[in-house]
């Protein structure tokens, strides 16, 4: 894997190590056999937790149906020993590849669906299987004893050799975790959690990348499942297809901290044993007490911290910290003193002027939405590093022209060239990839996120390895100039360093042609010069920049041409100086008082 | 051959009747998602409460009706409703209220998995706290009724003849009568608009003075109440436990979206073709694999039309 999953995995592996060092030792020295099942299912039900993590906790997709994957798992153990007397240490891992299977054969159709619908359509998945193993008459299925090879059949005297087992599989799943965590693997997926339409503007297949996130979940739940297995002996339907198990998976992980390696594994060492105690204590009394146990602890973390205990940990120790780093981020940016392109990447680019070969050409391009005609016929030319300006009232088309510009919607008719090359029928991450990048009216940064690993998401396009990437994000945040708030959170950004990284993060895919949805939007007049500086520079580069924008009297200083747009359809084009004077503009747009100013 | 149509034509009715019962199931469930476009998951434990309400109505009734013993599980089912709407309301102002509503949507996608997690918990704890409350032995409410059948025919030739259950028939015109009573409440009563526009549009429905918590605290408490009468109904003639509500989470579930989410005559229309799914289902699979066959239809519908059978915009949010 890539050599910054690497790197980070190298910061997560001493305190992993401690861990399940300490866990090893603490296991030896119990006992009791009680004891030792308690220890054994923690790390059982942490690789389940740590599985659901690596789909849902990253891609914001939550699975309601993980069981079918642990069940799958531990039925094919019990029935391979059964049937053809096939030894765990094999069936085991075949099980994993039979949950990597079954991952992908649930993620192709269901991946079709979001939100809840994607939630309510993976519970039905188990419940399914539920009934049809019951009807296939497999009630109960008890795996059989081999005294004869005790070793091969992992039915171990010692029931702390489980525990052991159980731990090693908890510490693969835990570097599993690591390596996806800070890789390109993800950090797509956290860029779909985030904004699912973003992370395609930005370039990343997002199908794809949650296909292979559903395929290693259900891996690792299959492998589990199968291990759960051996360890208890006996497969019923309800105990590895229930309800119970897609719901501590989800609830291990919510509660310890969803999208951290550490979050499963908190969770699964705090509420297993003690529902596990709870129900032994008071399991007479009390029926379904595990269940109470569960349920109480998932309302109470939403309800107080809602993204698990290791982030709000996390959260309160770096406020109490903060300090610390505040001279940091109130020293005066430098950005402006240095032309930060000095230190880009970019001296390779010679600079252009405006007016070679078309870039981008958009002909007759309509879109309508029912009735309602969003864009009509409309044609215009970018040359390579011209700024093009598109103004026009609200609901002139404006954002709807970007839409089928970078491929989210598909034109009902006409023309988009790139270059020469059509780009109609696209999927919006292919678009980026062929060189259009994008930004969006709203800022979405990823908060918890630095601002390095924030324009990291968007230099996986064009990036050959980590390194690369890391390369081109920390080129495109010099250009914009946030080099020196690289290590800061996303979160604690002021609204113009946000617009700035989100500008970043188009850059970092090395786009031909950059379109700029609002980018002054809510900025003070000093804060627009600065930005508008920053994209003047990337014209004078040779990225070609597309703006839609508001602010009038920063707009005719910043742009070559205008388009206006009215009623979806072209009102006028030309040089700012004859836009603004054009009178059928200033009554549709402009308006009298720009008249009253500017006469 | 007559044997066939006999088969189905029996099928057929019981799935129309119990298919009535599950429409005003998924009245309830749908009544929640359309207000408050909450998923609620435990909207199947908020029935089996229903059912065990209805069991406990009925054992004090019994014996003291003047009518009879006939009519008694019926009113047991209805006096669920009340009780159910209190416990709606309650767990509502408690829990479900602070990550829905206004404060909900400020959290935009975030909020709705709050939610959807919250009544996952809430779900646990109703069906694992009833193991303790009712124990796990199935019951069920005893009526004359429910083992007694008008017969139908002979129809065709002298062999086909259908049985018609006399229970569940009364079950089915209830329901139906209960979903014509809460169309009714909607369309013309005050508490039904300011309902309906909390649903549309709930920051447009704030500005003309309609307290949106408060409909959405009526829509959850109505929502649960709804299908906890189904299932007092359901209760005459099946027997339950306290883990039945996650089968019919998914029977709802599904029934809601077949006929498009938030829609209430989708949602019976849906509900009753579930119960004919169900029961027709039969014909062809063994019993055990029913509720198989509903799960499948279920992923068939969200997978290929999300937008249900009857509804036209496609939300698949």
């Amino acid at each position: 894997m890539s050599g910054g999953s690497r790197a980070h995995l190298r910061r997560h592996a001493a305190p992993m190590a401690a861990f399940l060092l300490v866990y090893a030792v603490l296991t030896a020295f119990v006992e009791n056999s009680y004891y030792q099942l308690i220890m054994t299912v923690v790390p059982v039900w942490a690789v389940m937790g740590l599985a659901w993590n690596l789909l849902s906790g990253y891609s914001g997709l939550v699975s309601f149906g993980h069981a079918a994957f642990f069940g799958l798992g531990a039925y094919f153990v019990a029935l391979t020993q059964i049937h053809w007397g096939l030894p765990p240490w094999f069936s085991i891992p075949l099980a994993g590849v039979l949950g990597a299977l079954a991952g992908l054969l649930v993620g192709i159709p269901t991946f079709r669906l979001r939100g809840h619908y994607f939630a309510l359509a993976m519970l039905a998945y188990p419940l399914a299987l539920l009934y049809v193993f019951e009807w296939l008459g497999y009630q109960e299925l008890a795996l059989p004893m081999r005294r004869d090879a005790p070793l091969r059949y992992m039915q171990f005297d010692d029931h702390r050799l489980y525990a052991w087992l159980a731990l090693g599989l908890m510490g693969g799943a835990m570097m599993l975790t690591g390596l996806v965590e800070r890789a390109r693997f993800g950090m797509s997926l956290l860029a779909i959690k985030q904004d699912e339409a973003a992370a395609e503007a930005a370039g990343i297949d997002t199908l794809a990348w949650k296909l292979k996130a559903i395929t290693l979940s259900g891996a690792m739940a299959a492998t589990i499942g199968g291990f759960y297995a051996v360890v208890l002996l006996i497969v019923t339907p309800p105990a590895v297809f229930g309800m119970l198990v897609s719901a501590q998976a989800l609830i291990v992980a919510m509660f310890g901290g969803v999208g951290t390696l550490w979050g499963p594994v908190i969770g699964a060492v705090v509420l297993v044993p003690l529902s596990e105690l709870l129900h032994a204590k008071l399991g007479n009394f009390i029926p379904g007490i595990q269940g109470v146990v569960y349920g109480i602890a998932i309302v109470a973390v939403i309800l107080v911290a809602p993204e698990g205990v290791f982030w709000k940990v996390r959260d309160l120790s770096l406020r109490r910290r903060a300090p610390r780093a505040l001279p940091d981020s109130v020293a005066p940016v430098r950005a402006e003193a240095e032309p930060s392109t000095r230190h880009s990447v970019h001296d390779r680019v010679p600079i252009f002027e405006v007016g070679n070969a078309p870039v981008f050409e958009v002909r007759n391009v309509s879109k309508a939405f029912g009735g309602l005609r969003a864009v009509q016929d409309v044609s215009l030319t970018v040359t390579r590093g011209e700024i093009l300006g598109i103004i026009g009232p609200n609901g002139a088309g404006k954002t709807t022209l970007f839409n089928l510009l970078n491929g989210f919607i598909r034109p009902d008719q006409g023309q988009i060239l790139l270059e020469g090359h059509s780009i109609v029928g696209s999927k919006p991450y292919r678009i980026c990839a062929a060189g259009v990048g994008r930004t969006f009216q709203v800022v979405r940064p990823f908060r918890r996120m630095s601002v390095l690993d924030n324009a990291l998401v968007g230099a996986y396009v064009h990036a050959a390895s980590h390194r690369q990437a890391r390369a081109a994000a920390q080129a495109a945040l010099a250009q914009v100039g946030l080099s020196r708030e690289m290590h800061l959170a996303a979160g604690g950004l002021s609204n113009k360093q946000l617009r700035l990284l989100e500008l970043a993060r188009a850059l970092a895919g090395r786009p031909k042609v950059l379109l700029l949805d609002e980018t002054l939007a809510g900025l003070s007049a000093r804060d627009i010069e600065e930005v508008t500086s920053v994209v003047r520079r990337l014209a004078a580069q040779g990225v070609t920049i597309v703006i839609i924008e508001h602010t009038m009297p920063a707009m005719v200083r910043l742009v070559h041409r205008f388009v206006v747009l009215d009623h979806g359809a072209v009102l006028a084009q030309g040089q700012p100086a004859e836009i603004t004077r054009n009178p059928a503009v200033v009554d549709a747009y402009l308006g009298r008082r720009w008249r009253a100013e500017h006469a | 051959m007559a044997q066939f149509v006999e088969s189905f034509l029996q099928a057929l009715t019981a799935g129309l009747l119990t298919g009535a019962v599950y429409g005003l199931m998924c009245v309830g469930l749908s009544l929640i998602f359309g207000v408050m476009r909450v998923i609620n998951f435990a909207q199947g434990d908020f029935m089996m409460l229903g059912m065990y309400v209805a069991f406990y109505a009925f054992g004090l009734l019994g014996g003291h009706l003047a009518f009879g013993a006939a009519m008694a599980p019926y009113l047991a089912a209805l006096i669920a409703g009340p009780v159910i709407f209190l416990s709606g309301i309650a767990v509502h102002r408690l829990l479900i209220s602070r990550v829905t509503g206004i404060r909900g949507s400020a959290l935009e996608s975030e909020g709705h998995y709050a939610q959807l997690i919250l009544t996952l918990g809430i779900a646990l704890v109703l069906q694992n706290g009833g193991l303790y409350a009712f124990g796990s032995a199935p019951v069920s409410i005893a009526t004359p009724l429910s083992s007694s059948a008008w017969e139908l025919g002979p129809l065709a030739g002298d062999s086909v003849s259908v049985f018609v259950n006399r229970g569940q028939t009364v079950a089915a015109a209830i329901a139906l009568a209960a979903v014509l009573a809460f169309v009714a409440l909607m369309s013309r009563s005050r508490l039904g608009k300011s309902l309906r526009a909390a649903a549309d549009n709930p920051e447009a429905a704030i500005y003309m003075g309609i307290d949106v918590d408060r409909a959405h605290r009526l829509a959850f408490g109505f929502g649960v109440a709804i299908t906890a009468i189904g299932g007092g109904l359901l209760a005459s003639s099946y027997p339950f436990q306290p883990y039945v509500g996650l089968e019919y989470v998914i029977v709802m579930y599904a029934g809601v979206v077949l006929g498009g989410l938030g829609s209430v005559a989708g949602a019976f229309l849906g509900g009753l073709i579930i119960g004919l799914v169900q029961q027709l289902s039969t014909l062809f699979l063994p019993n055990q694999l029913q509720n198989t066959a509903i799960f499948v239809v279920f992923l068939a519908i969200v997978l290929l039309r999300p937008q249900g059978l009857f509804g036209t915009a496609a939300r698949r949010t």
